[in-house]
């Protein structure tokens, strides 16, 4: 029921915000986080970067954590939305929006959708800086973000979870 | 067993190749003996697939763990962990 699009192409945040409440008049609330690049990571200048991801597992990734936000939360619609490619300080990455009927519910859906993205859906960042090209590294604050949801099941979609090693 | 294996960003650049078809051993049965495998090759593959490195594994596109089963067919990605969003 969400809608899941990974693309190269920018998104209009108002367009897709009106396209979860107009006619639908159920709608008592839309939450939306967009993440944006910066122009600091880690202490160096950011100039681009570029986003690749795993084609073919990412849509089912994503589908998986949107159908578990829907189990978890009375969710009337969504969409999540990443960009893939070259982008630039400024630019949009990622949209992630949710419609309900009250905002409780948004909220915690849209928040929840993020931690899993960041986690579990298969795309990395190569960012262009001031000290060379670099792949970001995972941060252990996603993991723990993520943590937080896990009384359920630890993976969306009923598979298992991430392989762990201690390094990680 | 025949396995498709994909390799994926920062991995696929320390390990110079983003994937191979791969005819495996008897002893390959799951993803932990498949990563042992692989660990044979000895130099970067020894050293990235280390079990003190952070990486991750999916098995025909979901996310698996060291028990994960292997079939004749599977498509097994290694891969940092993700930093999308």
């Amino acid at each position: 029921m969400l809608r899941i699009l990974v693309q190269e192409q920018d998104f209009s945040l108002g367009e897709e915000v009106a396209r979860l409440h107009r006619g639908k008049p159920q709608v008592g609330a839309v939450v939306a986080f967009v993440g944006l690049v910066r122009d600091l990571s880690d202490q160096a200048a950011v100039s681009g970067m570029f986003l690749e991801h795993y084609p073919g597992m990412t849509e089912k990734s994503l589908a998986g954590i949107a159908r578990e936000a829907q189990t978890r939360w009375a969710i009337l619609g969504g969409v999540i939305i990443h960009r893939i490619g070259a982008l630039k300080p400024e630019d949009q990455i990622v949209l992630v929006a949710v419609s309900s009927g009250h905002r409780g519910d948004a909220f915690a859906a849209c928040s929840f959708i993020m931690d899993y993205l960041k986690t579990q859906a298969p795309f990395w960042k190569r960012e262009s800086t001031s000290q060379g090209p670099r792949w970001v590294e995972a941060r252990a604050a996603d993991e723990e973000a993520a943590g937080r949801w896990q009384e359920a099941p630890q993976s969306p979609g009923g598979t298992t979870g991430p392989l762990r090693h201690s390094g990680s | 067993m025949n396995l498709r294996l994909l390799y994926l960003a920062r991995l696929r650049e320390a390990l110079g190749t983003g994937s191979e078809s791969l005819d495996v051993p008897a002893e390959v049965v799951d993803v932990a003996s498949l990563l042992a495998h692989l660990r044979e090759r000895g130099g970067i593959w020894k050293d990235e697939l280390s079990s003190g490195r952070a990486f991750r594994v999916a098995v025909n596109q979901d996310m698996a763990r060291e028990g994960t089963a292997l079939q004749a067919g599977d498509e097994v990605a290694i891969f940092p962990p993700v930093t999308g969003g």
